[in-house]
């Protein structure tokens, strides 16, 4: 069946296999989801989807351009389970590791594009994530482009020890510089965006659009309450809590999502002169 | 030394804190307070001091004397409104051509619903963008223990040095230990597994150099430590900005072990 899909997904283009609703647990066709926006067909809740199929379905068709694909992590620390479990992402997603980068169009804007995979080990952050995510910034100020970027993560990438809170700090010199050049990044909130993630790229925004309902924090809610030792509110760190907060820009649902972020790259257009 | 037994060393109580550096090391401090934003944190110190004739900028997390002391430190785990001081105060040492100096000793960034309200995360994120591009020298040493996040916040910097005892880690050894194997009890395996120690940190790049642990003569090592900032910011200052900026770019760019094609 896998075999099935993985073909179909190669002949078409399109990743083919179903979605399951982590809310209903109902399974939904590909073609379905794909139609719906990414909604479950069933109970009308937010889909969890991966970065690629999350970039096939922002980006104006045929427009992706992956930026460096082929690296894979490594086992650098010969930590317990950490070989295994990069196998096993790998096997699940049919992704190297947790991020997609390139370049696309979205409806005709162009720009960088990463989005992050949650299903490959959490789309925690390791050298890979560091790595492909700063060579995506890199790019985009050689040539003078926006970035848009889709985060979803555990956070940092523990079985790659410090080596992996450092690539925080190297994302986040990349970012800089790319603002200072001017340029726009524009990052998007997608459930569950939590750790060292937040507390880097994420909140690095010039403008930062969430999704509703998602999970952005930089705590562990269960952390969070053990430290505090009360039961917390039931929105606590989803993006309207943060929107209360003041900490996103705006809640912006699936199915306007496209539009808003083209009409923001179309203003921060640079060429654009009266 | 197994990595667990430096742990315990970096978090034994009565081992000098960031107070103990500041007043060792710097003559006619001010200390400054608050983030002009919200509030004051305790857990972060902050001021201007001079090293020897230099004046210089001080940030250190404390995770306080007494008892007392530690609770109205929170023991040294800084809130947003901490971050946010030492961000305030290095844009002001930037603005006065100030070097920063930054003392790290912390389990890591506060966890509490309140931490979350005021945005630990953007502000630990504001921390990072700011230091990248910081037109002063800083320079990090971990004198304790260097917390995830909460630790990196003061730690995008030109140099940075780790006591002989200290510790870093991208996760706590505790938490590690209840993630990975449900058992915050094998805490010993897990600070192994993370590579915590200061000869890891020089082997990943992570620091320069090691200062050795002589705490019954704690004068003498600061004056060595002193020494030692003196000779690295001189050649700091020496050089353009720009050149520095490069350079602390490349110092974070080049950490990150990955194949590409199957190849190192
Ligand atoms: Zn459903």
């Amino acid at each position: 069946m896998k075999f099935l899909t993985n073909l179909l997904s190669k002949l078409s283009g399109k990743d083919e296999a179903p979605l399951i609703c982590k809310s209903c647990k109902t399974e939904i066709p590909a073609k379905v989801a794909r139609k719906n926006d990414y909604l479950c067909s069933s109970c009308g809740k937010y889909l969890r989807f991966g970065g690629r199929r999350r970039i096939q379905w922002i980006a104006d068709e045929k427009t992706f351009q992956e930026i460096s694909p082929n690296l894979s992590s490594q086992d650098f620390l010969q930590f317990p389970n950490y070989a295994q479990k990069l196998w096993e992402a790998e096997n699940t997603t049919g992704e190297k590791d947790a991020v997609v980068c390139g370049t696309a169009k979205i409806k005709g804007n162009p720009c960088v594009i990463f989005a992050m995979e949650p299903d490959f080990i959490m789309a925690s952050m390791g050298s890979v994530v560091g790595e492909k995510i700063t060579r995506a910034f890199e790019y985009a100020l050689e040539h003078q482009l926006p970035v848009l970027g889709f985060t979803a993560s555990g956070g940092a990438r523990m079985q790659e020890g410090i080596v992996s809170l450092m690539q925080m700090a190297k994302v986040s010199a990349a970012v800089r510089r790319h603002s200072d050049a001017g340029n726009l990044y524009l990052t998007v909130l997608t459930d569950p965006t939590t750790g060292g993630v937040t507390a880097s790229f994420a909140m690095q925004g010039d403008i930062i659009l969430a999704e509703p309902g998602a999970l952005v924090g930089f705590a562990g809610r269960r952390v969070v309450e053990q430290t505090t030792g009360s039961n917390l509110p039931k929105d606590f760190q989803r993006s309207e809590f943060l929107l209360q907060h003041g900490f996103v820009d705006e809640i912006v649902s699936r199915s306007k999502l496209k539009e808003t972020i083209a009409l923001l790259l179309r203003m921060h257009n640079r060429e654009v002169r009266i | 030394m197994t990595a667990y037994e430096k742990l315990r060393i970096a978090r034994t109580t009565g081992r000098p804190t960031g107070r103990a550096y500041i007043d060792s090391l710097f003559t006619e401090q001010v200390f400054l307070h608050g983030d002009r934003r919200y509030g004051e944190d305790g857990a972060i110190l902050g001021g201007i001091g001079y090293l020897e004739r230099l004046p210089v900028t001080f940030l250190a997390i404390e995770k306080g004397q007494d008892l007392q002391d530690r609770l109205a430190r929170n023991f040294g785990c800084p809130k947003p409104e901490g971050y946010r001081k030492a961000l305030r105060l290095m844009k002001q040492a930037e603005k006065f051509g100030r070097p920063v100096l930054c003392f790290v000793d912390t389990l890591g960034a506060f966890c509490g619903a309140d931490a979350e309200e005021r945005g630990q995360g953007l502000a630990i994120a504001e921390n990072l963008l700011e230091m990248a591009g910081l037109t002063v020298p800083i320079l990090t040493t971990v004198i304790g223990e260097g917390g995830s996040g909460g630790a990196l916040a003061l730690g995008v910097a030109d140099r940075v040095y780790m006591l002989e005892n200290a510790v870093y880690s991208v996760i706590s050894p505790e938490g590690c230990a209840s993630i990975l194997w449900k058992d915050s009890a094998k805490v010993e395996q897990a600070a192994d597994c993370l590579h915590i120690t200061a000869e890891d940190m020089l082997r990943f790049g992570v620091a320069e150099a090691v200062f050795p642990e002589t705490f019954d003569r704690f004068p003498q090592m600061c004056e060595q430590i002193k020494n030692r900032y003196l000779q690295d910011l001189s050649e700091l200052l020496s050089k353009p900005i720009g050149q520095m900026l490069e350079e602390r770019y490349q110092r974070f760019r080049k950490i990150g072990i990955f194949t590409e094609n199957g190849e190192a």
